[in-house]
């Protein structure tokens, strides 16, 4: 069945070959590498796939692909990488439209040559467009700017069936049809393969500051967070960074105009008590997941970052980090013991919502990597109408989806 | 069963006076904001909570009856135009404000709460709710939440989509669930918010409250020619600010404005631009000057700046009142909401110049040069045969110009109705089928809100581009396939 399948792949196809162990996805081996040049090329792939039965998954640069559960099957995986044009940077309209394979990195040089940017963290060097979509995956500047989703204008996707749909636009202002590329974001390559994003951009600010300051405990932490929060000072982000006995690092990130940006950095200074440092760079953890073999998203509203930090007392050894100004942080931790892990997570889905992003394969085999998620009937009859045979990143996603 | 036997069941379910069956009555639901559209519902009710909106709904389901929800009714595209052979459901008694949570810088609402109400409950606190539709004062959130509503400030703050963080929705299956931002799965809030009432109904909304800036200045630049406004707005774009609200009007527009409420602009006015910035205190005082010194640069003839709230309003008067203005200078008139990209402004107003010249049709244009969201008025004298016509088609053909300029055929307003038939020439056929999976998936009976957003239904329930014969539907006549 590979032969045929290569065959008629390269026919199709500039870039078809067979998959090599070491490309598993988390150990799942795939058959056939396709990596498409252009959106047609993409789209014969993807028609190729559905008249074969494939299954299909997108890959990026590989950041996160070890994120989500283990794909049921893997019969062709999609390299995105020759998928990696800036097709239009309209500057003065503040809007650039991308290919899916482009990575951040070079798109932010792109920009930064027009004294703009994507107001996107990059918390994985290397990362595509397409890949952070597809995971909504985002860092400190969440708090200001919104997240991935809130920044894609218009999208382009390849259907399950190879055919070529795209949502929104490229202007900023936009309520025509619905918005795919918000359910596409995030979606883990589960209802098509996206390959076109339009983003609005913002300009590059001419100054920034980071005020950390230690807190001796979470309460005291939530104070200088709640403080901050509260103050007309327009911060573009709050972070901490906590261990479950240590101390709580505060850190505050402050964009503008040079004069602005240094009062208002005093301010906050204040607010995060006498200790409070001024710099012109990020604290080494700034935007960086915490360290450990498993990571977990937590959302949960600001407020309860107290008891967040609690929680992390199921698992000594736990990293609590992330936007405690939005109540979207990760928790990092290194274990191989799937009870440890379990009971984090018990504790942190007693605060908020809690998915476990990465694990060691004998703790994701143990554990529930979602929780509960309210409404996954309608998610589960939503991959339905977009991916009938199941054929797409089959079993990544929540609910066996 | 009928409407007949739903409206005896909701009645004793819900009580006789939420019920409305008299034909007079009726009437006054028979349109929202988009007044050329009319249809009488063909009944009425006002549940006050979730479970008994959940109630009709399954009600509605089980009879194959369609349903409309409906805030306030401000819409402008028809997107609460009622079914005679429905059930259209108001939630406007569903009012409370559920909680304000300053901490957490969220409040949960009811779906019939009002907007501005929101950010009044709030400002004790130091905060308000961003969106600011201009039918504020009477629009509804659940309304706004359908519509994915903006308003002047959204070029710096977002549309409701960026400050809804949760909903509780009753589905079309007649469920009560909660879809919200985080939750691990699809992003379906996403999806739901701006869906115009097709995807089901909200019941509870949690958002995101906005501090209140430190500063807000606000300045009025009359220029000579609209060219002028439109290239200042370039500059100050360009210059990497990014203002509160950036607001143009045309000498047809101001004339109107004038006309009603005296805004006293500065005469000879080609254009006017406001521009608001707010914030820290000292970038705004900064960017200002920036602001003032480009408008200057680019032709500005005056320039006032609002020393206080007052003076501020009474800039904002103006603009305010444009809409409504109009009617002091013209019978009639159809207000258009298309999208361009912000430097294509000055090419597509001369082409709307053109247009008007060539038609004889005058168009005064008042837009959000910001986001280049053009609010185009088209005036006509609907007493004059074939003048309403005349105008439909000059309206029409200034969304081709959007079209063309690679913008959109509806920034704020949504499709509703009023633009389904435009649908088309944004996307492709794929396009839309791919979007009508979405409401496949949420409603393949397709009741909730039916004939809004696409031209055509799609067929649920039918694997795509795999099908061995036609369907019954298709064979009849009755349904079209892509």
């Amino acid at each position: 069945m590979t032969g045929d399948a290569l065959e008629a792949l390269r026919r199709v196809c500039d870039e078809v070959r067979e998959g090599r162990p070491e490309e598993g996805v988390l150990g799942v081996t795939p058959s056939i590498v396709a990596a498409p040049g252009t959106v047609e090329e993409a789209s014969a792939v993807m028609r190729v796939a559905a008249e074969r039965d494939l299954a299909v998954i997108p890959r990026g640069n590989e950041t996160r692909l070890d994120w989500g559960m283990p794909p049921t099957r893997c019969d062709l995986l999609l390299d995105t990488a020759r998928l990696d044009r800036v097709i239009e940077h309209a500057a003065d309209d503040l809007v650039v439209k991308v290919e899916a394979g482009l990575s951040l990195d070079r798109l932010a040089e792109t920009l930064a040559a027009h004294g703009q940017r994507l107001a996107l963290d990059r918390p994985l060097p290397g990362s595509t467009v397409g890949g952070t979509l597809a995971t909504a995956a985002g860092g400190p500047l969440r708090l200001l700017y919104g997240s991935s989703r809130d920044l894609l204008i218009g999208v382009t996707m390849i259907r399950a069936d190879g055919q070529v749909a795209k949502a929104g636009g490229k202007v900023v202002k936009n309520v025509a049809g619905y918005d795919l590329g918000k359910l596409l974001t995030g979606s883990f390559g589960t209802l098509g393969l996206i390959v076109e994003a339009a983003f609005r951009l913002h300009p590059l600010p001419q100054a920034r500051a980071y005020v950390t300051g230690a807190a001796e405990h979470a309460e005291r932490a939530w104070q200088a967070v709640r403080g901050v929060l509260h103050s007309p000072l327009a911060p573009a982000a709050i972070e901490v960074d906590a261990a479950s006995d240590g101390p709580v690092t505060v850190g505050v990130l402050v964009e503008g105009v040079p004069e602005g940006v240094a009062a208002r950095a005093e301010a906050v200074a204040g607010v995060l008590g006498p200790d409070a440092r001024i710099a012109d760079a990020p604290p080494r953890w700034w935007g960086v997941y915490p360290e450990g073999s498993t990571l977990i998203e937590v959302t949960a509203p600001p407020s309860a970052l107290p008891r967040l930090v609690a929680a992390l007392a199921a698992a000594p050894g736990a990293r609590l980090r992330g936007s405690a100004g939005l109540g979207g942080l990760f928790v990092g931790l290194d274990t191989t013991d799937p009870a440890e892990a379990a009971a984090l997570l018990k504790a942190l889905r007693s605060v908020g919502a809690a998915t476990v992003r990465y694990a060691p394969q004998p703790v994701r085999d143990e554990i529930d990597l979602w929780g509960p998620v309210p409404a996954l009937t309608l998610m589960r009859r939503v991959k339905d109408q977009f991916d009938p045979g199941h054929r797409l990143s089959p079993g990544r996603f929540v609910g066996g989806i | 069963m009928g409407l007949a036997a739903l409206a005896r069941r909701f009645a004793e379910a819900i009580g006789d006076e939420w019920v409305i069956t008299d034909p007079v009555r009726l009437r006054t639901y028979e349109c929202d904001g988009l007044t050329h559209h009319r249809a009488t519902p063909g009944l009425v009710v006002l549940p006050d909570t979730a479970e008994q909106i959940a109630m009709v709904v399954r009600e509605c389901a089980a009879a194959g009856v369609p349903y409309v929800a409906r805030g306030s009714g401000t819409g402008l595209s028809g997107g609460a135009l009622p079914r005679t052979d429905g059930v259209l459901i108001v939630t406007s008694r569903m009012r409370r404000i559920l909680r304000i949570d300053p901490d957490d810088q969220r409040a949960v609402v009811e779906p019939g709460v009002i907007n501005l109400e929101l950010t009044r409950a709030a400002r004790p606190y130091g905060y308000y709710f961003a969106p600011d539709p201009s039918s504020q004062q009477i629009c509804s959130i659940g309304g706004n939440v359908a519509e994915n509503s903006g308003g002047a400030h959204c070029l710096k703050y977002g549309f409701t989509a960026h400050h809804v963080l949760a909903c509780e929705i009753v589905t079309p299956d007649g469920e009560i669930t909660t879809i919200s931002r985080g939750d691990g799965g699809y992003d379906l809030l996403g999806a739901f918010v701006g869906s115009e009432g097709t995807l089901g109904i909200t019941t509870k909304i949690t958002v995101r409250l906005t501090r209140l800036p430190e500063t807000v200045q606000t300045l009025l630049a009359a220029f000579e020619t609209i060219e002028a406004g439109g290239a200042a707005v370039s500059a100050i774009i360009g210059a990497g600010i990014v203002p509160a609200a950036i607001e143009m009007m045309d000498a047809l527009s101001i004339e109107a404005a004038e006309a009603a409420v005296a805004c006293g602009y500065p005469e000879g006015a080609g254009a006017v631009l406001i521009v608001e910035l707010d914030g820290p205190a000292a970038e705004v005082e900064r960017e200002f000057a920036e602001v003032r010194r480009l408008c200057r640069e680019r032709g500005a003839f005056e320039i006032r700046t609002a020393a206080d709230e007052a003076e501020r309003e009474l800039i904002w008067r103006g603009r305010k009142s444009a809409f409504a203005a109009v009617g002091r200078i013209s019978p009639a008139y159809l207000v258009q909401d298309g999208v361009i990209p912000r430097t294509a402004l000055p090419r597509v107003l001369a082409r709307i110049d053109e247009l008007s010249r060539d038609s004889g049709v005058r168009v005064a244009n008042v837009f959000h040069a910001g986001d280049g969201n053009l609010h185009p008025l088209v005036l006509f004298d609907d007493a004059e045969p074939e003048a309403a016509r005349r105008a439909e088609e000059v309206s029409g053909r200034i969304l081709d110009l959007c079209i063309e300029h690679g913008g959109s055929i509806t920034g704020e307003h949504g499709v509703g109705v009023d633009k389904a038939r435009h649908m088309p020439r944004m996307f492709t056929e794929v396009d839309l089928d791919t979007m009508q999976m979405v409401r496949c998936a949420f409603d393949p009976a397709g009741l909730c809100n039916p004939g809004k957003v696409f031209p055509t239904p799609r067929l649920c329930g039918e694997v795509p581009g795999i099908r061995k014969e036609p369907h019954p539907l298709v064979r009849e006549g009755k349904a079209e396939l892509f």
